[in-house]
């Protein structure tokens, strides 16, 4: 056991702990230490009682300041649309092929028009833009109504076979079922295939596919396949397929058709917001 | 529990203190690392240095807004913030070799609040005069116009002292002449403005009223410093097999051997956080050694040697108390334990200067895209995406070219340039978009991963940088 040495006169008392010996003196705090430390519990009652601070049940005292981040969320935004409305409204009125070339005007509408992609888009392109399946691919190089500014400024204006918007893009490819024979249809499909650079699943009937082709779809596709963008028929002499070039997929294609819809923004977002976006979809690879 | 009947106060107030002026070598040692440290932290935003056009002339500039931290020849961007931890370290371990070979020097001599402390004190001893002066001042309890006048007049030296250091502070963070006028006329951020107030209110406060209860109960080096120091650190501490018993003491009986020290209190009067260094070692202790300059100089009056308060150490005790002469400095200062410190901090600091003279003037970094993975284009070609960023560290603008080298058959292109060159500003950085292509049916449209290396040529002297990469193909995913 170790030797406690004698208490002296003067010493403070101990706080009567014992550790191996060694005690601990009660020494008395500094005042001004202690101040602080008594200004700190009057500022934490007051802070609670100014703001938002105890939880309840579903949601928790608001505070006599009435302070809540979603308020001062809500203004920074306010601030923001306010300090934006200038470039804003440059946006809406210039020439939509000259944006590109304003460097300021083309930045800002690359960020912005990210942010309305981001919202508004992605739920059917992806956030990547790569699309799915019936949804296209804005990131390659095929473009169903043109893939220019202006082209995709209308496309995402008006939108594709909506009824909501007279403007909008509209084309109906005939469900073949109802129209061709069973015979013609397969032939056809293996004639698509041959003319996309896929090995047709039966060769024999290539070129009586060439004759059903040139006879039904070629009003439309072309005579050699490549499309009609004035009534956004695919190119199908490509490398792209919107819903799959398989034989399955092309044999469904034919005979049902296919009709994809896509909602006029116009009704939802404000014209520089719909160029933004246009800006950013024309920059991310594709656009010509 | 106690056996004291009266029950201690909650608090203590502070005890003024009132240290006398000494002088002697250790004294004049800390004017000097005053005078030094003072100088560095006002001169050095004033230096200038030439870094060429478009860039701060600052010779120290911490450029928060731009992310550059430029120390003379040395241009730190932010993703190098390391240089500025291993300076850290380099600090800490420095703390730690310095502590371990001689107990709190650190704060006896170059710690802030040490340096400011002894400024304000100066001033204090300048306007009211030394400690019997200033102690009458103090107990005179009556505010006549006398100690009004030197009162105001000391505030406001030390408002003066307090408004320069927080002023210069912000001058490290800017253009030190612009913003100085920005200063005075009212128009620089608001930023500096908080912060010249912070640092002028806390300096004023520290320095000049909180002064040693900072050391003692504020800072937590005096609590770690204990792990630091072992009985061979050299620390200051006074010899009691030479001082007692002191004169003075009822412990000294007639016809008794009397001790060296003659109870003068002249170590008590000067020391700054006010304590007895006769009573052993103290936290409160800053080793500054103006006691030994005091007892010196009583020494030297009554014609003793010097050294009854001394550097000294706790293991040198028995050979001292035997009448045999203390074990040389060197001895104290060579161990192990400060040779690992100066080892670490020396190592540390090699790796640093390394990483300063291989770091190369043009940086790259590779980012692929990966949403999506891969892009088909119309003539079944593969395009992989890639964000490259390019760091040019030169102080001027240089071409960039951009190559891949990998599958001979894949071609790149620039996004928004038909050319396989981007311009990057001096000390700037610039990301560009790059696609690769693969050609239809090719190896790497087809594969998996193919390996691919980017090389970065600087168009102007031909210096190289290369990042590696690679291309994902339809493979699996097909």
């Amino acid at each position: 056991m170790t030797k406690v040495p004698p208490k002296q006169e003067g010493d403070p008392n101990t706080t009567g702990h014992s550790w191996d010996g060694i005690e601990e003196f009660d020494n008395p705090m500094p005042r001004w230490w202690l101040w602080c430390f008594y200004l700190t519990i009057i500022w934490g009652v007051g802070y609670t009682i100014a703001y938002p601070a105890w939880p309840l049940v579903s949601s928790a005292t608001s505070g006599l300041l009435g302070y809540s981040t979603r308020g001062e969320v809500a203004e920074e935004i306010a601030a923001v649309e306010v300090a934006n409305e200038g470039i804003n409204m440059r946006l809406a009125s210039v020439e939509l092929t000259e944006i590109a070339n304003d460097a300021e005007l083309n930045s800002y509408a690359t960020s912005a028009g990210a942010a309305v992609y981001r919202t508004w888009c992605t739920q059917c392109h992806g956030s990547g833009a790569a699309g799915f399946v019936g949804y296209p691919n804005l990131l390659d190089d095929d473009w169903l109504w043109g893939g220019d500014i202006e082209n995709i400024h209308a496309t995402i204006s008006h939108g594709i076979r909506n009824e909501d918007d007279d403007d909008a893009r509209y084309s109906e490819m005939p469900a073949f079922g109802d129209i061709l024979e069973p015979e013609e249809i397969t032939s056809v499909v293996n004639y698509v295939m041959d003319l996309s650079g896929a090995t047709p699943l039966d060769a024999s009937q290539v070129s009586a596919g060439a004759e059903v082709y040139l006879d039904n779809c070629s009003a439309c596709h072309g005579e050699e396949g490549l499309g009609d963008r004035d009534q956004g028929a695919p190119n199908l002499a490509d490398a792209i397929w919107l819903y799959g070039g398989d034989y399955d997929t092309l044999m469904e294609t034919v005979t049902y058709s296919r009709y994809g819809v896509m909602p006029p923004w116009t009704q939802r977002l404000s014209e520089a917001e719909i160029r933004a976006v246009s800006v950013y979809v024309h920059q991310l690879g594709g656009g010509e | 529990m106690s056996d004291q009947t009266t029950p201690p106060s909650l608090y203590a107030a502070r005890e003024p203190i009132f240290p006398r002026r000494v002088s002697g070598p250790f004294r004049n040692f800390k004017w000097i690392v005053l005078i030094v440290t003072l100088g560095i932290y006002y001169v050095v935003p004033w230096i200038r240095w030439d870094r060429g056009p478009d860039l701060p002339n600052q010779a120290v500039l911490l450029d928060l807004a731009n992310r550059r931290f430029y120390f003379f020849w040395i241009d730190i961007w932010s993703h190098e913030f390391y240089f500025v931890a291993g300076l850290l370290i380099m600090a800490g371990l420095g703390l730690f070799l310095f502590t371990s070979a001689l107990g709190r020097v650190w704060c006896g001599y170059a710690c802030p609040q040490t340096v400011w402390t002894d400024l304000f004190i100066l001033v204090e001893r300048w306007i009211e005069g030394d400690r019997n002066a200033r102690l009458r001042l103090h107990r005179q309890e009556k505010m006549d116009a006398r100690k009004l006048r030197l009162r105001l007049t000391k505030w406001t030296v030390w408002l003066f002292i307090a408004v320069a250091t927080g002023g210069a502070w912000v001058f490290y963070f800017a253009d030190a002449p612009t913003l100085l006028v920005d200063l005075f006329t009212g128009q620089a951020a608001a930023v500096a403005y908080i912060t010249v107030a912070i640092l002028t209110a806390t300096t004023f406060v520290f320095g000049g009223f909180a002064r040693e209860q900072i050391c003692i109960y504020a800072c937590p080096w005096p609590r770690i410093q204990g792990a630091m120091m072992d009985e061979d650190t050299l620390t200051v501490a006074y010899r009691p097999w030479r001082g007692e018993p002191r004169k003075h003491s009822e412990e000294v009986k007639a016809g008794e051997p009397m001790g060296d020290c003659i109870d003068c209190m002249a170590c008590v009067n000067v020391c700054p956080v006010g304590i007895d260094i006769r009573d052993g070692q103290q936290m409160e202790c800053i080793t500054c050694a103006l006691c030994i300059d005091a007892c010196d100089d009583v020494m030297a009056k009554i014609g003793k040697p010097r050294g009854l308060i001394d550097y000294l150490a706790l293991s040198d005790e028995k050979l001292e108390r035997a009448g045999n002469p203390p074990r040389p400095v060197w001895k104290h200062i060579f161990r192990p334990r400060t040779l690992i410190y100066t080892a670490l901090w020396g190592g540390v600091g090699v790796a640093l200067l390394v990483a300063l003279f291989i770091r190369a003037d043009i940086e790259v970094t590779v980012a692929p895209v990966r949403n999506p993975t891969f892009v088909t284009m119309s003539d079944g070609s593969i395009r992989n995406t890639y964000d490259i960023r390019l760091r040019n560290k030169n102080n001027e603008e240089r071409l960039f070219r951009i190559a891949v080298q990998g599958d001979p058959a894949v071609r790149i292109q620039l996004e928004g340039t038909p050319y396989g060159s981007v311009s990057v500003g001096a000390d700037a950085s610039h990301l560009q978009r790059v696609y690769v292509i693969a050609p239809p049916n090719s190896a790497p449209a087809e594969g998996d991963h193919t390996d691919l290396r980017f090389w970065i040529e600087d168009l102007t002297n031909g210096d190289r940088a290369y990042k590696d990469s690679n291309f994902t193909g339809k493979g699996t995913n097909q």
